[in-house]
């Protein structure tokens, strides 16, 4: 294996390297059998193959050269990159709200990895600051790293490490709370987050950037000044999502941690409210409340953290043709909740109910939600239902799946009661059931309808 | 040092520009023909300036790979401009959007990238890293152009030298600039994300019609490779030029190979013109140490001014500042480029960098023309403390323009006690360039960490050379041997023709002036009838050859088969005749020049072999019908 001195190198090309005792960043002119190549040697993925070797041309261009070609590499120097961004202390400004910055990784803090050569979360977020100054035109900001890892690699240690630092803070009177978080799994966090943490008198605001950091194009810079902004000077204290409204750069949304979710593998506009509307709008220069049901800022410190969480907790996403074997083996593997995403109403097929009866026997806490995302369980409208509930299945509203894994999971922390455990269940704590379902709470417009067209062509996308 | 004065663009000779240390190279931009874009499956090559919806964006300067910011990024980031990209459903997706990752490079244009360089003589890299090349005008929603360098150290034979080829990449393109106007900038974005290839020359040329010559060989040399597009903004050329002593200046999107030269030629006296500035500068005694101005708010000065311009300024409530550029009497006329002078240096600069885009933006105390009251420029001078040698320029917008404006004022002109500032400059209509952004160095490139890097095996290229044709500058020297007509060489060297020629005349024994002709002049002709027609593809050539090879059709079929096809699209042949049809048309032909009245006799004959072609023509060779009835041809036919 390569050392840091041969980052990323291996097989004949870390070989031909030592052969001339060519260190990574070496400034090297290179002669190979087809012509010479003047540059700088640079580190190389890990994941690329061992025959090549990358070197930095004096355009700025990087090509990868076969070693086997190489005849001569003839070093005239070093020059190693220090990829930093210039880390500047935060001015304090005693008229302005204290805010805390919590980094969990994601690409909102992201840079260079020169052993995948993808990007990695490695920023600390102090860095951040150093690439958005306007963030001190909203507030005095403290920034803590909690972890840096990519949002799939969440997890309840994380979790609950993450409401115990939002406890603290507010124990410490900050006047709001960003989350820096990698997208994908945002909306788990959001919702475990608002189980975990209860009656936060301030903002709790998660956010990221669906376009690294060290793009020109990132929408990271104006996530972090909408977030920011939320925390600093909204009076809505609950766990929210702030992410972009439109896939332009004009404002931003702030979601509602239970209902929220991420919708496209890649748009910047990528989180939606589900099954309702968001909280408010959120510009660099205002922000617009579009309803007014939320909890209001308080100026006490009555938060509630309860960090139990039961991970023996599964989701079960139906396909027709499921076999009993899927929750077979959950029983079978001491899990101690399922949530299933049915489909329609809320359903799964008849050669799984042997199964579920089992899970109930062995009192297995099952609820259901269902798949559409939009809409409620209803399990009277059909006798499938009512077989099923008649198995112990419980309907779970319009509560959507990954939530219902998240406070399943939270509530069997609580108790191993199943009855109490449905009480927590079915008593919304945070908007994740809702008594009723707005009719512009499911709007997902169809484009090429002529009526639709004409409002794309007239609002910024 | 530097005398010499600039004569006449017409009046310049190779020695005058060997004096000044002429100096000039070329980068190439040519799109590639492939029916898809680079890097996402959109039809490529499909312009309209419709749109059916609009993004807002902003872009923000990210660190370079080497851990440093661009200067450009900088600059671009203090215009602060809001983006507004103009998109169409069925030429831009999501990726063009910048809300989809890339999709793997579209192989067929990678594969064209690499057979023109091959085509150059470059030596090809082995593996092919894509690069994110920074553009913070917001050219490229991304903020950056995806781009990799295919080849390097080619090289093209001109005069008794050589032209060398630095290096070749292919890249996507940009979009369309709409307007740019105050602090926002509209794009339109069909053209984004198309195929193209960009050249490198060395700073090879030492004329401006040297880099016009190179450019055009260049072009014909691509083109022969009928890889390539053609037609408006296919290809464009970026033109670098410098002089002894000064800077490399980079001249933006030359639409127009023979616009090159008169723009080499101004930018080269540009440069030459601000190098003797900075000599009276110095003589002056001011030296970028003793370089002093000062900037002062003189909007209640100018309230009840008379000078348009200002007076609607004041009217909106803007700032006027005032810069004192202490000891530059005059300095502000002094000239640059034909009738341009070092003034507008300044104000380009204000306009690009303080988005103060309606002209004027700058007025100054050197100006001859209309301006403020002179009891004007007189109060401003006692107020800010001017002496008789100092000149004043005015700026005026909104408090915050007007400061940057001002700020880029002092920047311009000190940077003139220094030398030529590094700029890419955008060409003009009238042959002269003005300020477009700080050249962009190396520190802009970051590398792409989407996209894996692609190994080229050695296999894949020799399988291209074989589909490459002989160069441009090998078959016009065998063409000229053949004595085929000189109006032809040079297109069908250029055409992707030249090997199907070289097979019919090799192989096939053709004579080579009548496939030239077929090829070239025939459907040059046909161009007039149908404008709107694509080139003739090789493979209905060779039908057509064939047919004529195997006495289908006669060589005046070869003409018609072309316009038929080009007219229905499908190839049609007409039969040739058969010897007693022919002589009965002959004859059917002979009673109606009979019935005709025709008084000059010696044109008879040829009236009767107009008649008889149009009944036969395709079908028969002309000479069989000339033979025939015992013409001996003296006429055009």
């Amino acid at each position: 294996m390569a050392t840091d001195e041969y980052k990323g190198y291996r097989g004949e090309a870390l070989s031909t390297l030592k052969n001339f005792n060519a260190l990574v960043w070496s400034d090297v002119e290179i002669k190979t059998s087809k012509g010479s190549y003047t540059g700088i040697i640079l580190p190389r993925s890990e994941t690329a193959d061992p025959l090549h070797v990358v070197i930095k041309l004096r355009s700025g261009y990087n090509i990868g050269i076969a070693a086997n070609k190489i005849q001569n590499i003839k070093i005239a120097g070093r020059k190693e990159a220090h990829y930093k961004i210039p880390e500047k202390e935060f001015p304090f400004d005693p008229k302005k709200p204290n805010v805390k910055l919590l980094g969990t990784g994601g690409t909102i803090a992201s840079r260079l990895d020169y052993r995948t050569g993808a990007v990695i979360p490695a920023f600390s977020p102090g860095e951040l600051y150093g690439s958005v100054p306007e963030l001190a035109d909203i507030c005095n900001l403290e920034t803590e790293k909690l972890y840096g890892v990519f949002s799939e690699n969440m997890g309840p240690e994380q979790w609950r490490g993450t409401a115990e630092a939002i406890g603290r803070e507010i124990e410490k009177g900050v006047q709001g709370i960003v989350i820096g978080h990698g997208t994908d799994t945002m909306h788990h966090t959001a919702a475990i987050l608002s189980f975990m943490v209860q009656n936060s008198p301030v903002p709790i605001v998660m956010v990221g950037s669906q376009r690294s950091s060290d793009r020109p194009s990132s929408d990271a810079a104006l996530n972090l000044q909408h977030s920011v902004k939320t925390a600093a000077e909204s009076d809505i204290a609950e766990v929210m999502v702030c992410m972009f409204g439109p896939t332009s750069d004009t404002y931003g949304l702030l979601h509602r941690g239970t209902r929220v979710r991420k919708m496209h593998s890649s748009y910047r506009s990528t989180f939606r409210t589900i099954g309702d509307i968001p909280i408010a709008m959120v510009s660099t220069e205002k922000i617009t409340p579009i309803r007014n049901d939320y909890k209001k800022r308080r100026n006490d410190k009555n938060v509630i953290v309860n960090t139990a969480f039961e991970e023996k907790v599964s989701i079960v996403y139906y396909y027709p043709n499921m076999k009993p074997d899927i929750i077979d083996s959950l029983i079978d593997n001491d899990y101690k909740g399922i949530v299933i995403a049915g489909t329609g109403l809320g359903h799964v097929n008849k050669p799984l109910y042997p199964a579920l009866k089992r899970a109930k026997e062995k009192g297995i806490a099952v609820y259901m939600t269902v798949q559409t995302l939009w809409g409620y369980v209803q399990m009277y409208v059909y006798d499938t239902g009512r077989d099923m509930m008649e198995l112990g299945v419980i309907p779970g509203a319009n509560m959507l799946p990954e939530v219902g894994y998240m406070k399943l999971g939270w509530a069997l922390g609580q108790t191993n009661d199943l009855e109490k455990v449905r009480d927590i269940m079915m008593t919304p704590i945070a908007g994740e059931i809702t008594e009723r379902e707005p009719s512009n709470g499911y709007l997902i417009f169809q484009g090429g309808i002529p009526e639709v067209e004409e409002f794309i062509s007239k609002y910024r996308k | 040092m530097h005398k010499f004065i600039f004569k006449p663009f017409d009046e310049m000779t190779e020695k005058d520009y060997a004096m000044v240390g002429f100096k000039s190279g070329l980068e190439i931009h040519q799109q590639l023909l492939t029916e898809k874009k680079l890097f996402c499956r959109c039809p490529a090559g499909r312009y309209s300036d419709k749109y059916d919806a609009e993004i807002l964006r902003h872009m923000r300067p990210t660190l370079s790979e080497l851990g440093e910011y661009d200067g450009t990024a900088l600059m671009e980031f203090k215009t602060k401009k809001e983006i507004i990209y103009r998109i169409k459903r069925e030429t831009v997706c999501t990726y063009e959007m910048d809300d989809t990752p890339p999709f793997q490079i579209d192989e067929h244009a990678l594969d064209s990238a690499l057979a023109i360089g091959m085509l150059y003589g470059c030596t090809m890299v082995d593996e092919v890293h894509i690069a994110r090349k920074q553009y913070l005008d917001g050219s490229i929603p991304t903020g950056f152009q995806r781009t990799a360098i295919v080849g390097v150290d080619g090289k093209i034979p001109y005069k008794n030298r050589e032209i060398k080829i630095i290096q070749l990449s292919i890249e996507e393109d940009a979009c369309r600039e709409v307007s740019d106007i105050g602090h926002r900038r509209v794009y339109i974005t069909d053209r984004l994300g198309m195929p193209l290839i960009e050249t490198v020359t060395g700073p090879d040329m030492r004329t401006p019609i040297e880099v016009a010559e190179v450019a055009q060989i260049c072009r014909r040399l691509v083109r022969s490779t009928g890889r390539v597009r053609t037609g408006i903004g296919a290809g464009r050329e970026d033109v670098n030029v410098s002089v002894t002593g000064g800077t490399r200046i980079e001249i933006k999107g030359v639409p127009r190979i023979v616009s090159i030269p008169l723009l080499t030629y101004n930018e080269a006296m540009r440069q030459w013109n601000l190098l003797r500035l900075r000599e009276e500068l110095k003589r002056r005694g001011i030296t970028e140490k003793s370089f002093k101005s000062k900037t002062e708010n003189v909007t209640k000065i100018l309230r009840k001014t008379r000078y348009q311009p200002i007076q609607n300024a004041i009217e909106q409530g803007m700032k006027i500042n005032c810069v004192l550029l202490q000891g530059y009497k005059g300095l502000l006329r002094w000239q640059t480029q034909t009738d341009t002078y070092f003034s507008r240096e300044i104000s380009d600069r204000v306009r690009v960098v303080a988005c103060l885009t309606t002209l004027p933006n700058i007025i100054h105390s050197d100006s001859s023309g209309d301006t403020i009251a002179a009891s004007e420029w007189q109060n401003i001078k006692k107020q800010i403390g001017g002496k008789d040698d100092d000149t004043l320029v005015l700026v005026w917008g909104d408090e915050q323009d007007a400061n940057t404006g001002a700020q880029e004022i002092v920047i311009r002109a000190k940077e003139a006690t220094i030398g030529i500032p590094s700029e890419t400059r955008q060409a003009f209509r009238d042959g002269t360039n003005g300020f477009e952004r700080i050249l962009p160095g190396p520190d802009r490139m970051y590398p792409d960490t989407d996209l894996p890097p692609k190994r080229i095996e050695d296999e894949k290229l020799e399988k291209l050379c074989l589909t490459l044709p002989n160069r441009i500058w090998e078959n016009e020297k065998w063409y000229r041997k053949l004595k085929i007509p000189p109006n032809v060489i040079e297109p069908l060297a250029a055409s992707k023709y030249t090997k199907l020629f070289e097979m019919l005349v090799k192989n096939s024994k053709l004579n080579p002036t009548f496939v030239a002709v077929a090829l070239i002049q025939y459907q040059k002709r046909l161009k007039t009838y149908f404008p709107k027609a694509k080139q003739i593809e090789i493979e209905t050539f060779e039908e057509i050859f064939e047919a004529f090879k195997s006495g289908i059709i006669s060589r005046e079929g070869i003409f018609l088969a072309m316009k038929s096809f080009l007219e229905s699209g499908k190839l049609r042949f007409a039969k040739k005749i058969k010897s007693t049809e022919l002589t009965k048309v002959i004859k059917d032909s002979k009673i109606a020049t009979k019935k005709m009245k025709i008084q000059n006799e010696e044109k008879k004959t040829e009236i009767l072999i107009g008649l008889i072609m149009n009944k036969v023509r395709g079908k028969i060779d002309g000479k069989l019908v000339a033979d025939k009835i015992g013409f001996s041809g003296k006429g055009k036919r």
